[in-house]
């Protein structure tokens, strides 16, 4: 990765200005309670180097690691109508929504790019479980649907990432609605032939697992990962009982037929490659150290570059 | 033997004097209680009247969920002849929840779809409370491609409080079941019209009302997630259920607005179970109206409408 490293880096890191991370931080791993430190975790994706636990990610810090040279551009998302219902429970919705911008330094709960991995161009769109839950709402939709329509304009394939805990209760009805709304983007990818793959992350559940999280010509899943429609509480609520050890993890559901792998994080890059490659028909990917491309890419400065 | 609702008790007082005066009259030729009796008869309607003419959001949902409202079964059998039952996935099990099948509609033959909650105890568990499994989907996944392979229209009536939350359920991909199902709605090349007649249980609804026209009763309610547990999550507290009713707009009416559902259907005053041969007769009465509607679409202009329909969904918001 000569070049990029040593050419795209420095100049990508001045232009996206990113939260630095201080050296001397640590962090306690949640699972084994190892003591980590903080760039060593960021640099291995947030996934612990001693047992293997995989902690949360946001879009951006997977993109810049996915994307060749982290260099990505954001797609527009349509913004959708601010809080249809005028919704209140404790706390108004814009409030809520307000909050979640403020922590996450993101506009919504879901990030689409366009950008190449592996030399191999392609669309990726990734739920933010940090804001809100993840929660899928009118913005949500409108992102994978413009991630879809994106991807069938460029002929591309379409990797999505999934984590969140539902459906966003403060829009609703049309909350639910993004159900069917999500799975005509679906089709529009389906007929095009373009592939969609699906990455099922922590937590993924709900009316995000019915619909476009479970409709993936592949479906991965990251290690542990719990999946599910019904959450184990409200299982155990209703029949009773106790549910059997690793219930809805990822793995459990490998076992039960419902996914195609369990993939770690680190190894997720190169793998996404090679079946995307594969489905998109082109010739096998270049490993090792990728040659200078033609003409360098453009970079641009993203739309959607968070606000500090 | 009517039941009534929590907030229907001081109709339940002057219905039951009513009807004790007239008790007492059968007994006591002497006695001459119809005067009396017809004024509270009529004291007892205009209450109804008052107490429908602006139901709160809880109250309709427990109107929704009225035991003796007319369920899935009552409908087919009042509006359908011929009907035929189809079971099973073809995979794994039949489920009760979901009923479907061939049938006719005005002589015209099509495939009926619906949840059926039961109507007394051991119907209830047979139909798990009209909570459906994996396999209901899936052998309504089937029913749908039958319809859609000789030309049938499919008409759904939605009325679950929810896909089944089971241990057996998950195992068997409940998210994945439901997922396909809204996805072959969506495919279908043949009008395909849902009625929610009672409640729309989130994701569980969602899987057979993504149709060309949807209508909603209107006592029913359609929402994302239940009252109650919308208010243990944002409330932390399940009894603030009537908070949450309203703020989650989930009656016919909001609906509406939002351009969820294309029609409500009248009941009768009171509720549909006050008078269920009314009821179901307007149902007919809008199902009709919709085929015809439909009747002379193309394969592709119908999935074209059901597509934008829901694609186009959110961009009016309630006003302020
Ligand atoms: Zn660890």
């Amino acid at each position: 990765m000569n070049w990029i490293t040593n050419y795209v880096r420095p100049r990508i890191n001045s232009i996206f200005s990113r939260r630095e991370v201080p050296e001397n931080l640590w962090t306690k791993c949640d699972e084994c309670g190892t003591m980590l430190f903080h760039r060593e975790l960021a640099e291995n994706l947030n996934v612990c180097t001693h047992c293997d636990h995989h902690m949360g990610i946001t879009p951006r810090a997977r993109f810049e690691a996915l994307f060749d040279g982290g260099i990505f551009v954001d797609v527009k998302v349509p913004a959708p109508i601010a809080d249809p219902l005028h919704f209140k429970d404790q706390k108004k919705y814009p409030d809520r929504m307000k909050a979640a911008q403020k922590k996450t330094g993101e506009k919504e709960a879901m990030l689409v790019a366009e950008g190449e991995i592996g030399r191999t161009p392609v669309i990726c769109a990734a739920q933010d479980f940090s804001f809100m839950g993840g929660s899928m709402g009118m913005y949500v939709g409108n992102a994978i649907i413009a991630a879809a329509q994106r991807a069938v304009d460029l002929k591309r394939p379409l990797i999505l990432f999934s984590a969140a805990g539902g459906a966003r209760m403060q829009e609703g009805i049309l909350s639910l609605m993004q159900m069917p709304r999500t799975t005509v983007a679906i089709q529009m990818l389906k007929e095009a032939n373009l592939p969609y793959i699906v990455v099922l992350t922590h937590p993924t559940t709900g009316g995000v697992t019915a619909s476009y999280a479970m409709l993936g010509d592949v479906q991965i899943a990251e290690p542990n990962a719990l999946i599910c429609f019904a959450g184990p509480r409200v299982i155990e609520q209703t029949i009773r009982e106790k549910l059997p050890e690793g219930f809805q993890r990822a793995e459990y559901l490998l076992d039960h037929g419902m996914l195609d792998r369990v993939t770690s994080r680190t190894k997720m890059r190169e793998e996404l490659i090679g079946i995307v490659r594969m489905l998109m028909g082109l010739p096998p990917a270049i490993t090792g150290e990728l040659p200078k491309p033609d003409d360098m890419p453009a970079i641009e400065k993203p739309k959607n570059t968070p606000s500090k | 033997m009517t039941q009534y609702l929590n907030f229907e008790k001081p109709l339940a007082e002057i219905e039951g004097k009513a009807e004790e005066l007239r008790a007492m009259a059968r007994q006591n030729e002497e006695m001459d209680v119809e005067q009396e009796a017809k004024a509270l008869d009529k004291k007892a309607s205009d209450l109804l009247v008052e107490l429908y003419k602006s139901l709160t959001p809880w109250r309709k949902c427990q109107v929704a969920r009225h035991p003796e409202r007319p369920h899935c079964q009552d409908y087919i059998s009042a509006l359908f002849t011929e009907f035929t039952p189809l079971a099973g996935d073809r995979n794994f099990a039949e489920d009760d929840a979901v009923m479907g099948g061939l049938a006719r509609f005005n002589d015209q033959p099509v495939m009926v779809i619906g949840h059926e909650k039961g109507n007394d105890t051991k119907s209830r568990i047979e139909r798990n409370f009209g909570m459906a499994r994996p396999e209901g989907y899936r052998k309504a996944i089937r029913l749908m491609e039958m319809a859609d392979k000789f030309g049938l229209p499919i008409i759904t009536l939605v009325d679950t409080p929810g896909a089944y939350p089971g241990k057996g359920a998950e195992e068997r991909g409940q998210s994945e079941a439901i997922a396909r199902s809204t996805e072959k709605c969506l495919q279908v090349r043949v009008p395909l019209i849902s009625v929610v007649i009672g409640e729309g249980g989130s994701g569980g609804a969602v899987a057979f009302a993504t149709a060309n026209r949807v209508a909603m009763l209107e006592h029913s309610v359609y929402s994302v997630i239940s009252p109650e547990g919308c208010a243990s999550i944002l409330w932390k507290d399940a009894e603030k259920m009537r908070e949450a009713a309203e703020a989650l707009r989930l009656t016919a009416q909001d609906l509406a607005q939002l351009g969820v559902n294309d029609r409500i259907i009248r009941e009768p005053m009171g509720g549909a179970h006050r008078d269920r041969d009314a009821a179901i007769k307007s149902v007919g009465a809008a199902i009709s109206e919709m085929l015809a509607e439909l009747a002379k679409l193309s394969g592709d202009k119908l999935v074209q409408q059901r597509r934008k329909k829901f694609l186009d969904l959110g961009s009016k918001g309630l006003a302020a």
